[in-house]
């Protein structure tokens, strides 16, 4: 066993080595180093041969045409093309957007800019469960809406949203539906040519692909237009100009490739972990998971232990590598807001861990883990004034705090 | 975020941690923090009939700074006065501990925690 074990696959993932060989080919004198958009010569043409094998690759994992593939730089871009792309656009037609509370920053920051051009946006809460109803998207559409944005898989808390049932919501209202992707490529299948969905964003680096690299789904039927972010040589069709990378796209096309062959049993074994972590830990007081278990990827564990702290229990965790819904663990000061959008206190968000599993996780990691965790929990609630008010019977919301 | 030796170093081997009873005429207890705010410190100290502070303990949730914090105030109160425990500052326990800047509430916390445990047995005395 490897220490620290990696538990924060949901942060990134690293590249598999059949990826990075595949790389690695596209970069020096003698691979494949040309410029994809140039028509005049031998390197320019096997390049642009790469990219498109490559695009081949990612369509080939979501059921899409390759001609439906945006290049980018990563699913942060693809957001922003996505979201502002639409709403600039369509901003004769309306300058309504609905969102939820519990997107990545790429689309809530995203959103905020379109508000100060603007653009007016609706946040849907999610249910307690951590997901966002189809009912609710159909209740906040408008006459002047003109795109939804719904993330697939939540990054904190892993919960799937339907967005099958979203998406024909808003097709019935001709409305167009993007859906965030980066956490879900690789871990649910995903097939565009059934889903009612425009837009969707996808990540290399979350699905064992290198950083840097991302790519947007546009579709053809119906056709979706959207306004270019990025301005230059008019690669991409116009939709994001800039030379490609070919080894970064090349790198994606194999992870998706791998991805798309790999991903039944890989996501079985990974269930496997996920359960053996939860059973080891369950049998603890006041231990709680973060979200909905049914509607969730299998490489997610997001679980409180109350009147434990997150960073310190973190501090504790020497051998793991993972992530808090502690605001201590961030510069804000302030706990995770998907957490608190379920409705958690802030309490049990400072408590929060995130585990997530992946491609590289071995039973003997989990068990390991667990180990520490346990001992970690006992150690701190030994330390907490909030354990020993539990355990002498005192409700915490009945105390005066001096909130500071 | 790289912790300090000091901080690693109380938070591995917390002194003083546990409770005194807080009843007890001698023994002075402070509260503060929030859970909402992601730290609690309980400090609590016992006073000699000389007036000397003669144990302290402490209990927290919080983070590693927060409960180094606290731990080394224990330290530094026994064997003080009321007056001379009451003159610690929030900025020598940050120095000490050399604590980042998103850090320092959590030495202000502990100044606030010792100033309560003393307020608290002050109260105590002037009712018996």
């Amino acid at each position: 066993m490897k220490l620290p074990i990696y538990l924060d696959y949901s942060a990134t993932t690293p590249v598999d080595e059949r990826v990075a060989q595949k790389m690695m080919e596209c970069l020096t004198i003698d691979g494949n180093f040309g410029n994809p958009a140039s028509r005049s010569h031998l390197f320019g043409w096997k390049a642009e041969e790469a990219v498109e094998q490559a695009r081949r690759q990612v369509a080939d994992l979501i059921g899409a045409d390759p001609r439906e593939i945006v290049w980018t730089s990563g699913a942060t871009e693809s957001n922003n093309l996505a979201i502002k792309g639409v709403a600039h656009f369509n901003a004769r037609k309306g300058k309504h957007i609905i969102t939820s509370k519990i997107e990545h920053k790429a689309v809530l920051d995203t959103c905020r800019q379109l508000e100060r051009e603007g653009f007016e946006v609706t946040y849907l809460d999610p249910t307690p469960e951590g997901l966002i109803l189809p009912q609710q998207v159909a209740d906040a559409l408008r006459e002047d809406t003109t795109i939804v944005s719904i993330m697939h898989v939540n990054n904190e808390i892993g919960t799937i949203n339907d967005i099958a049932a979203i998406g024909a919501i808003c097709r019935a209202k001709g409305v167009m539906f993007h859906v965030d992707a980066a956490q879900s490529t690789g871990k649910v299948a995903i097939n565009m040519a059934e889903l009612p969905v425009d837009l969707l964003s996808m990540s290399a680096h979350k699905t064992y692909g290198p950083k840097g690299v991302g790519a947007l789904f546009v579709g053809r039927k119906p056709r979706v237009r959207l306004e270019a972010q990025m301005h230059g040589g008019g690669h991409e069709r116009g939709m994001r100009s800039g030379t490609l990378p070919t080894h970064q796209i090349v790198g994606m096309g194999e992870a998706f490739r791998i991805a798309g062959e790999e991903m039944q049993d890989e996501q079985a074994r990974i269930l496997k972990l996920r359960t053996r972590l939860l059973d080891g830990v369950s049998d603890m007081e006041q231990v709680f998971v973060n979200g909905s278990l049914e509607h969730r990827v299998a490489g997610n564990l997001n679980i409180s232990f109350a009147f434990v702290e997150g960073e310190s229990l973190i501090m504790a965790l020497k051998d793991l590598a993972i992530s808090s819904g502690s605001a201590c663990t961030s510069a804000s000061l302030e706990p995770s807001y998907v957490l608190r959008a379920l409705g958690l206190s802030d309490e049990l968000a400072h408590s929060s861990l995130r585990f997530s599993f992946g491609r590289y996780t071995t039973e003997a990691d989990v068990d390991h883990a667990i180990a520490q965790v346990r001992r970690a929990v006992e150690k701190l609630r030994e330390l907490s004034p909030l354990w020993d008010m539990y355990k002498e019977g005192i409700d915490l919301n009945s105390v005066q705090w001096a909130a500071h | 975020m790289a912790y300090s030796e000091k901080v690693i170093d109380h938070y591995e081997n917390p002194r003083n941690v546990g409770a005194l009873d807080t009843k007890a005429a001698n023994v002075g207890t402070g509260m503060v923090g929030a859970p909402a705010c992601g730290d609690v410190m309980r400090l609590q100290i016992q006073v000699n009939d000389q007036g000397i502070i003669e144990d302290a303990k402490f209990k927290t949730y919080g983070c590693g700074s927060a409960i180094a914090s606290s731990s080394l105030l224990t330290e530094w109160v026994k064997g003080k006065t009321l007056d001379e425990a009451a003159q610690i500052k929030n900025i020598e326990i940050a120095e000490e501990l050399a604590l980042p800047p998103v850090k320092i509430h959590c030495s202000v916390l502990a100044e606030d925690a010792i100033k309560a445990a003393i307020h608290d047995l002050k109260q105590k005395q002037q009712q018996s």
